[in-house]
Order: structure tokens, then sequence, then C-alpha cells
């Protein structure tokens, strides 16, 4: 199975307020989510730089495992983008990556970490301000849920 | 095959308290099929428990491999070195495996991570039906090729019962009536004259357990 | 002394035969209340056993106790709880106590009650319950060890005249009148037009039949019963006569539609009798034959 580099997750940098920055790995599907980022960029929307953006022929590729990697590694947040319902180029990839997303739900929610630091996304590849918002709101989220307990362990 | 499903969570980081250094054994047989013990299940596993220990301040070794059967000797020779490292093992396989492993190294804990449910096969996607109970005196040429013993909740050997309800079983509307299937097939069959046929009370010593079964 | 439930049947007269459930416990004043008001208006009373796998006290005490007092016992037997030496050595007590009649049943499987993680024995099932009485008859048990004693007995089982699908319920039927079966309780019928043509193929047998009654209180119970039991079959006329009474009087209609059916079965001598299931209601059963003209 394929693995994670292991050096996904800097060492933690306070900005000068002493503010937790998150560090959010993006699972994001080539055809869909990967492209919106990409028109984002172009159209120079503002999202934040906490967004680590790993790219995937599909968001069917991801295994619950690279979700846990992430987490192990130090993640504070994961999220999967994947095509809209209905319109996966490789069919049901992000269905399936859907159900795997709920099951590691479950397994982070037991494990103490929460199921709220990992989501799903669908997007097309023309929303380009979708992207970016999604981006936002998992920032925020996961400044308020606060830095992985298990940082520095 | 075996079909077995993984024991929850918290019952697998309760069993494991106390120990510090810990083999994940998965199988890549019959668990590894019903995706519940196998080489990813077993990466999974070990990284879910590693963060769970982390999140408790811990910081425990967790090793991980698989072998290609635990219920073989000689696949269990592998993992001769791994098992001197370690002060527990984690084990994915079957009851059969876990046996398996204690029997072939005594002197450590062999802990089962899954709870082994029955003989089966799958019969679509995530779902896997149980189809043998292993009485040692089949009677599948009477019955169309379909279990009574296993497939009637009760076991009946001349079924159905009154709790048979349009063609499922009373105890489970998801479950079909055994003996109706095996009405309907034999009739396909045109071999109805079987349907009747008494059979007389089974011979629950057909194996006597534990059993053992040898070739000369 | 009642009469013998087996020469009862063979006169012709038209049968009646009801059912106690025993209590969970020791407590058996209800039960003696009703076994003392029931006795002398039926031919024969049932006692259910450890009934839908809830544990009570068992139909062999009641049956006793149905004898002491000089009724007619119908004992039940399911094989959801005994293996075939507990079935067989029962027998052997249960004659010894004066009892004749035994109704032969698989019994109802364990999820159903209140012991749900209990095993469910089914070493035999109603067939095969049925040839052991007859093997024991012979005067062996069923492992082929001679019998010191003889025994002997008046063996019935259930059908349900309405299963869907029904021909292998009907495929099941003709192996229990092959294993001895010599009488029939039904499970509860309504729709006296399929009960016919039930009959019509039952009649080729020689064994005696009686129809299963089941009081209904309610329109609510009708459709709770066509849901959720396994060959039961209201017909919508019925629902609609429960329905269309004021609150409060749905069990004065119940006992109405089941005295009304008893006297139809038996003025068209649709079968051998009727087996009136109160559950629970026993009180109301007198009142129900007193409609019934019975």
């Amino acid at each position: 199975m394929p693995q994670l580099p292991n050096n996904l997750i800097s060492t933690r940098e306070m900005t000068s307020e002493n503010q937790f920055e998150p560090e959010i790995i993006a699972f994001s599907c080539h055809y869909c989510a990967y492209a919106a980022a990409d028109l984002a960029g172009i159209m120079r929307l503002q999202y934040p730089t906490n967004i680590k953006l790993i790219k995937l022929p599909c968001s069917g590729t991801v295994d619950i495992l690279h979700i846990l990697n992430a987490f192990e590694q130090g993640a504070d947040g994961v999220f999967v983008a994947g095509c809209l319902r209905g319109g996966c180029h490789f069919v049901e990839g992000n269905n399936r990556a859907e159900r795997r997303i709920e099951r590691a739900k479950d397994i982070l929610d037991k494990v103490g970490l929460g199921k709220d630091r990992l989501e799903m996304f669908f997007m097309s590849s023309s929303e380009g301000p979708r992207f970016a918002e999604v981006a936002r709101e998992m920032t925020d989220r996961i400044r308020k849920l606060g830095p992985s307990p298990i940082r520095g362990v | 095959m075996i079909v077995a499903k993984q024991k929850d969570l918290e019952v697998i980081v309760g069993m494991l308290q106390g120990y510090e250094r810990i083999l994940v054994l998965g199988c890549g047989t019959c668990t590894a099929i019903c995706l519940t013990g196998g080489d990813r299940e077993v990466g999974i596993l070990a990284s879910s428990l590693r963060l769970a220990d982390k999140v408790s301040g811990k910081n425990r070794l967790l090793k991980e491999h698989t072998v290609e059967r635990q219920c073989e000797w000689e696949f269990l020779d592998e993992i001769n070195d791994q098992v001197k490292e370690v002060d527990a093992i984690l084990s994915l396989g079957c009851g059969v495996g876990v046996q398996a492993i204690s029997e072939r190294f005594p002197d450590i804990p062999v802990l089962p991570g899954l709870d082994t449910l029955f003989m089966g096969m799958p019969q679509e996607e995530s779902v896997w039906v149980e189809r043998c109970s292993g009485c040692g005196n089949c009677i599948l040429d009477k019955t169309a090729g379909i279990c009574p013993v296993t497939r009637c909740t009760k076991g009946l050997l001349n079924g159905p019962c009154g709790g048979t309800n349009n063609g499922k079983c009373e105890v489970d509307p998801e479950k079909d009536c055994a003996w109706t299937l095996i009405y309907q097939r034999l009739e396909k069959q045109g071999k109805l004259e079987l349907f009747d046929e008494y059979h007389p009370p089974r011979n629950f010593q057909a194996v006597v357990r534990p059993g053992r079964f040898t070739i000369k | 002394m009642a009469e013998s439930f087996r020469d009862v049947l063979n006169s012709g007269k038209f049968v009646i035969t009801s059912e106690i459930g025993p209590p969970k416990g020791t407590n058996l004043e209800k039960t003696l209340h009703h076994i003392d008001l029931l006795k002398d208006k039926v031919d024969a009373l049932n006692v259910t056993d450890n009934q839908s796998s809830v544990m009570r006290y068992p139909s062999l005490g009641g049956c006793i106790l149905i004898k002491e007092r000089g009724g007619e016992a119908i004992l039940q037997m399911t094989c959801r709880d005994r293996n075939r030496l507990a079935l067989q050595a029962d027998i052997l007590f249960a004659y010894t106590r004066g009892i004749r009649n035994i109704l032969c049943l698989t019994g109802d499987s364990i999820p159903v009650g209140d012991h749900k993680e209990a095993k469910g024995v089914f070493d035999l099932e109603s067939v095969q319950l049925i040839r052991m009485v007859r093997t024991m008859e012979s005067g062996t048990d069923i492992g082929g060890n001679e019998l010191n004693g003889a025994i002997e007995f008046y063996p019935g089982a259930i059908v349900t005249p309405e299963a869907n699908p029904i021909e292998p319920q009907l495929h099941k039927f003709k192996k229990k009148v092959a294993a001895g079966a010599e009488f029939f309780q039904t499970q509860a019928v309504y729709d006296l037009g399929n009960f016919r043509n039930f009959m019509q193929y039952a009649r080729q047998f020689n064994v005696k039949i009686l129809a299963g009654i089941v009081l209904l209180v309610s329109a609510r119970m009708a459709k709770f019963m066509n849901d959720n039991v396994p060959g039961i079959f209201v017909p919508q006329e019925l629902i609609d006569e429960l329905a269309g009474v004021e609150k409060g009087k749905g069990l004065q209609k119940g006992v109405e539609i089941a005295a009304r059916m008893i006297r139809t079965i038996k003025d068209e001598s649709i079968c051998d009798g009727v087996h009136i299931m109160a559950i629970g209601k026993e009180e109301i059963v007198p009142e129900i034959l007193a409609i019934a003209g019975l």
C-alpha cells in the first residue's frame, strides 16, 4: 500500500500573536478538486495557507490508512475533496471515499481525536470559489478545535 | 472460508493494557478476504492504536506483520525473531490462528483481535453469509444444495416450521426460510419426492468435539 | 372425570378445546381459577410450554393440575428446550400421571423470547417428536433400548392453513400425518373461504382437525397480527367490522366475531371442532361459547 511521505507536517511555528495555526492535509482528486484549487489560485482567490494539497488520481484512492497516517504525523485536520456526487471521473471513486471517511471518522472518535477533524467535500473543477470556501471553513473549524492532542507526544 | 469480525476498538485497547511492546499480526487468507484481518486492516488497526496511545500520552512499540496463514506452523516460522521483541501478540486471525500462534509460542500472551463467526462465503459486496456448520454428515444431496442445518435458524431436518413467513424466517425478515428455498429448488429440479422423505433425528455426535481428523 | 379426548373426537361430536397459559412463577392462583372455570365447558385444555420462548411454569405441571381437578389435559411439548433424553423422560413421567394427549411442536425460536442468549436445543423437531412417541409406544426408546413399562398416547400437531407459500406447509402436514399425528390444532383462522380450501386437502387424511380461534379485540390488533404473525390472515371485512365499533366495545365485537366463526364452522361441519386461544383472556372463553350457542 502506498505510504505517505513522513515529513508532511512541519514543526509547529507560532505566529507573532502566539495564535495556533492549524496544519491541514487536503487529499484532492486530480479531475475536480485539485483543478478547483488551481482555478482558485488563477482567480487570485484568497484561501488560508494552512492547507497542504496532496493530488490523487481519484478521491477513491484515499485509504483509511492514509488518513490515519496523516494524523499520526501530527496533522490537526484532514479533508478529502472529490468530484460532485454522480460526477466522479472514475464513476464510483467518490462514493467509496465517502464510505471510507465515515469509517475513519468513527475511528477518530474512538481514539479521542474526534470526528470533526476529518471531512469530505464534493466539488466540480470549475468551482474555484467553492474550494476556497472549503479551505476557509476547515481552517476555521480546526482552529476552534485546537491543535491535535498528539502533537508533541 | 472462515468469517470473523473485528472486536470493538475499546475492547482491543482494554486487552492490550499493561503490555508495552505489541506485535499486531494479520492473516493473509480468510480474514484478509472478509476485510477484517489482512495486511491493510493490520495497518489501520495499528495506526488507530498508536493514535489512541498518543492521545493518552503513551508511546508503545507496535509492530506490524502479516503471514500467509496463521493456522499452519510453516508460516509462523517467519515471526520467530519478532516474537522475541514483544510481550504480547494481537492476532487478527480466526480462533484457529490465535490458538496456533499460542501453541507455537506458549510463553507469550496471544490476544484475539477478532470474533470468529462462521464458515461462509461472500454473497455480494460487503456481505458474507454462513453456509456450513461442519455437522459431519452432509445431506446436501437431499436438499437441493441448500443446508437446512445451517440456514434454518432451528436447524430443522423436516421443515419448514410454523414461523415461516412469505419465504422469510420469523426470526429475521432479512433471512430466507431455508426450507422454502429447498422446496422451490427441488421443485425446479423435479425432485419434490425428496422433500417428502422423512429425516430421522440428527446425529449430533457425528463429529465428537473437539474434532480430530487423520489420514492413514 | 372427563371423557378421554380421543374418545370425544372419535364420537363425531363438535369438539371444543382451549388453552391455559401458565404463570411466570409459582403463584398458581389464576391458573387454578382458569382451570376450574373452563374444565367442564370444553372437552380438553392445552397447557402451553414456554410459549413464544418465554420461560414459564411447565406444561407438564399445568396438565397435572388439570388432571387433579378432574379435567382432560393436552400436554404441549416443544423441542426448543429439551433434548431427546429429556423429552422421552418427560413423556414417561407424563404417562404415569395419567396424561395421554400430547401436542408435538418444534417450538418458537430463541430470539423471540425473553432469554435471548439461551441455547435453542432443537435436538428433534415436531415430525421426529411424533415418531418418537410412536416408537416409545412400540416398546423402545429412540436409542433402540427396550422400555420397562408401556406407554400409550394420543399425539397431535399443529398446521398453518394460511401459510404463504402454502405448498411446503401442506407437504409438512402430510409428513406429520405419516409420522403418526392423529389430531391437529390449527393456527388462527379468520378467512373461512381459505380454510375450506385447506380442509378440502386435509380431508383425504384420517385425522381430526380443530380450527384455531384467536380473539381479536381491535382493528389495530388485527392489523398487527396480519403484519407480524406468520400464517395469520385477517380479511379486510373483519378489520372494518372491528374498526366500526365505538371505543371500548372492541372486546365485545371480537367476542361476537369469534362466536360467529365457531357457529359457522359447526353448522357447516367445516372441520371437527375448534381450539380457542384467548391469550390472557381465559375469562372470556365461557362467554364466547355461550354466544356461539355451545
